[in-house]
């Protein structure tokens, strides 16, 4: 018996006429779907997937490792959003995009990263299979607290846990946020994964069992407002948890610095560089937090805050999201998205490219590698930066 | 036999060869109503070279190659209409030369609008090109390759007029270079002095050639650019009103359109009159003389300017995203258009027409004609929206569109960008001399007929 299939939004997908708005940003200037600049076919657009979804829905082509592929490669950053021109319709691109991924996790034909990635949250609740009791091992030695009814919860997520430029990141801001003041615990073992990229991936059972798991645990610990390092959690957090009644104040770090820091409450020591700023999709795009990355760098004295060609609404995707973080789908190459975001830092002739995602900083570091251009770009979280800079 | 997915894999690269389901299917179609075919390659060059080697192998294996740009012709022309080989353009996206001076650009075969327009704003700004209104995807040599019109059309012609040279990689794998850039480094002229061979190319959809470098016209992009709207409900004016505005000599652009909705548009006839200025000063007298040249219709209460308050934005955009959006008028992403050439003086004709064909059809229609070279011809679109979901509306367009193909045709007017059933109606009239010399050229330059066929068939 063949398949049946079927998507919440079926109805409407015939409504894309494909025109290609969605590839570009506002101004045109390039391609600005990081999965169609990577592969360079229409097909890996969000026009062609979505043309490619209403023949799969129609039966006109198969489930195929290369429909996956197409589907598993978008990295989710909500540029298409942003720019199609139908109103009504334009809000749910990403989610027909995301269901019809999830009928493919329930035909259980998806690539085999995807497949492995769902087994290692399943099975270590983290993507590095790694302990649970290391996952709070990057605050050693730093006198952060566990959460124990402090203001906020920080919430570091499954990246700022283990990997290694993740966990710098989160000694960063866990320092910034203990020299600003700023009253916190964290959950350390006890912490799991918040479920943005398993969402996205279109895995709905695993993520609602993650989702529901914090959000008992976070009520049980009295959590009101969490303040997470990681966009995608901030994503999950604030528009989908609701849905499962788990209504908190979420913000992120860079939101919470800059009200520390707002009026000259603190100053810092000036350091003398250019730098420029990338908008991790999650907080910009994705949840229209623009300007406090921005407010942050700017109290610094001395440093030169310059923006790329495209930033806020417009900017371009590190590649690292719709959980290509951990799977690849969209892969490597000259034009994968990493290395054309650095390659455009560099256009700005800042000397540091400043970030506020670990997916983003590990994802644009390695796009730094891959260019060999080490010695004239340096990846730095904001709160590095800081750290660099001093407080006066 | 030649195994033609290795081959093509040994020009072009694994990245840059498709022959999977999903590539086969999208690349079968296009936005349009026309019916899919399926193409059996698709490939992706980089650089003229790779161009040349796939149709060289394309012309010794006799295999059909369709050169694609966005697909946005609407009109069925990247449609591979006898499989083959479907090349999309778009890598060859680099913007290779700004002459300032001499008001010139150079970019590869598959650089958009959007992408010139963008690059110009960054570097040039005090220059622009005649930027069409369809969207920023659409390739700079697919819309000369079909005599598309922009912006600055009212002032200086169709799009493939401002062609100032070409590289064309013909059917037979030879690249060619067409007007100055034959002769040295510049791109400053398609033709004169010398004989215009690139009549050889523009207009003929990609049936005689592949464009991998179109040098193209840029003009003064002056500083403050402002609208104007006149409105009458006596559609037999629209022409002496055309005639008025053109005399003038000042203004960018004129589009003559009709929609019955919102509702507030039903039964008025609007033209839009773009101007532009350096100062305000300049400005104000060119709205002042606009004015002045309307009045006896206003005194004679046909007609009057319209306030276009929260319109502007949306008309002084480029492109106009609200274009695009009248695809969604029915809910269903699509729409479609026959957009003859023909007399200005012809407008109330097709007006009604327009009107015509919607009622028997049973379609949403809406109607703007863009005035050419000051007044020498306009291009009148007749567009239906359709549901794509709709098998029965989608017929519906379809036959509305050939009624109007053949009505344009009966008025003496020249289909714009024909799809293939459109041009064979126009070959069917046309003058038997004339049609023979399209079977010479196209022979001689195409002689295994591998080029976009199907299209501007003539033998």
């Amino acid at each position: 018996m063949a398949y049946v299939r079927s998507i919440e939004h079926a109805d409407i997908v015939h409504r894309c006429f494909r025109c290609g708005y969605c590839k570009f940003p506002s101004d045109y200037v390039d391609f600005n779907c990081p999965s169609h600049k990577a592969f360079g076919w229409d097909t890996f657009s969000s026009g062609g997937r979505m043309w490619l979804i209403r023949a799969w829905l129609s039966g006109e082509i198969e489930t195929s490792p290369r429909f996956a592929q197409i589907l598993f490669s978008c990295v989710a950053c909500g540029n298409c959003e942003a720019q199609c021109v139908y109103p009504r319709f334009k809000d749910f691109l990403l989610n027909i995009f995301e269901e019809t991924k999830s009928e493919l996790v329930d035909e259980g034909k998806i690539p085999p990263t995807v497949r492995d990635y769902f087994k290692a949250i399943t099975v270590n609740g983290n993507p590095y299979k790694l302990p649970q009791d290391k996952r709070g091992e990057w605050s050693e030695g730093m006198g952060i607290e566990e959460f124990s009814g402090q203001e906020y919860l920080f919430y570091v997520g499954c990246v700022g846990s283990y990997d290694e430029v993740g966990r710098e990141m989160a000694r960063s801001v866990g320092k910034l946020l203990k020299d600003l003041g700023v009253s916190f615990g964290i959950l350390g073992a006890e912490e799991t994964c918040d479920g943005n990229e398993v969402k996205v991936l279109g895995e709905k059972g695993l993520f609602t069992a993650l989702a529901e798991e914090n959000i008992i645990k976070f009520k049980a610990k009295g959590v009101k407002k969490i303040v997470t390092l990681d966009p995608h959690a901030l994503n999950v957090f604030r528009r989908e948890y609701p849905k499962l009644g788990g209504a908190f104040q979420v913000r992120h770090y860079t939101e919470v610095v800059a009200d520390a820091i707002g009026g000259g409450r603190t100053s810092f020591g000036p350091l003398k560089t250019r730098v420029t700023y990338h908008d991790p999709c999650y907080l910009g795009r994705r949840n229209l937090i623009f300007e406090p990355p921005r407010e942050v760098l700017r109290a610094v004295p001395g440093l030169d805050l310059v923006e790329m060609r495209r930033w806020a609404v417009d900017s371009f995707c590190c590649g690292g999201g719709g959980g290509n973080f951990f799977t690849d789908v969209i892969g490597t190459g000259e034009q994968s998205p990493a290395r054309v975001r650095v390659r455009e830092a560099l256009e700005t002739g800042a000397e540091v490219l400043a970030v506020a995602c670990p997916q983003c900083a590990k994802m644009l570091v390695d796009g730094v590698k891959a260019e060999g251009i080490e010695d004239r770009l340096e990846v730095m979280d904001i709160a590095q930066l800081l750290s660099r800079a001093g407080l006066a | 036999m030649k195994d033609i997915l290795r081959s093509l894999v040994d020009i072009l690269g694994e990245r840059g060869v498709s022959n999977a389901a999903e590539e086969l299917w999208f690349y079968a179609r296009d936005p349009g109503v026309l019916e899919a075919h399926f193409p059996d390659y698709v490939v992706a060059p980089e650089t003229t070279e790779q161009v040349r080697q796939v149709v060289r192998l394309a012309n010794e294996e006799k295999i059909p190659i369709v050169p694609m740009g966005n697909g946005m012709a609407l009109t069925g022309l990247v449609i591979p209409l006898k499989g083959g080989i479907v090349m999309d353009m778009k890598r060859m996206n680099r913007i290779l030369e700004v002459n300032e001076k001499a008001r010139y650009a150079v970019v590869e075969g598959g650089t958009s609008q959007g992408a010139l327009k963008a690059y110009l704003q960054d570097h040039h700004p005090q220059l622009r090109h005649s930027l069409p209104d369809a969207p920023p995807t659409t390739t700079i040599a697919a819309n000369v390759s079909l005599h598309g019109q922009g912006r600055l059309t009212q002032q200086y012609g169709f799009n493939s007029d401002m062609v100032t040279g070409l590289e064309v990689v013909l059917p037979t794998g030879e690249v060619c270079k067409i007007g100055s850039p034959s002769l040295g480094p510049y791109w400053f002229s398609k033709g004169p002095t010398l004989p215009d061979l690139s009549g050889l190319f523009l207009g003929w959809l990609g049936t005689t050639g592949i464009f991998t470098k179109v040098g193209l016209k840029l003009y003064p992009n002056k500083k403050i650019r402002d609208v104007e709207i006149f409105v009458t409900d006596r559609v037999d004016l629209v022409p002496d009103i055309i005639y008025k505005l053109t005399h003038l000599e000042m203004l960018e652009d004129i589009n003559a359109w009709f929609q019955p909705r919102p509702l507030m548009f039903k039964d008025n006839y609007h033209i839009t009159m773009y101007f532009t200025g350096d100062t305000e000063e300049e400005v104000e007298f060119k709205r002042k003389m606009i004015w002045d040249s309307l009045e006896e219709f206003i005194v004679a209460k046909d007609g009057g300017f319209m306030g276009v308050g929260y319109m502007k934005p949306m008309l002084l955009e480029m492109p106009q995203r609200g274009i695009a959006a009248f695809a969604d008028v029915p809910r269903g992403g699509g729409f479609e258009y026959s957009g003859p050439i023909t007399l200005i003086e012809h407008y109330p004709d097709y007006a009604l027409k327009v009107m015509e064909l919607a009622e028997k059809y049973e379609v949403i229609y809406s109607s703007a004609a863009r005035v050419v070279s000051g007044g020498h011809s306009m291009m009148f679109s007749i567009s239906f929206a359709f549901n794509r979901a709709d098998a029965a509306m989608m017929e519906r367009v379809k036959k509305a569109l050939d009624e109007a193909t053949e009505f344009a045709l009966e008025k003496g007017g020249i289909p714009w960008k024909p799809n293939y059933k459109e041009q064979r109606m126009t070959l069917e009239k046309l003058d038997p001399n004339t049609l023979k010399l399209l079977q010479m050229v196209k022979r001689n330059l195409d002689p295994n007929g591998i080029m976009n066929p199907g299209n501007w068939e003539v033998s």
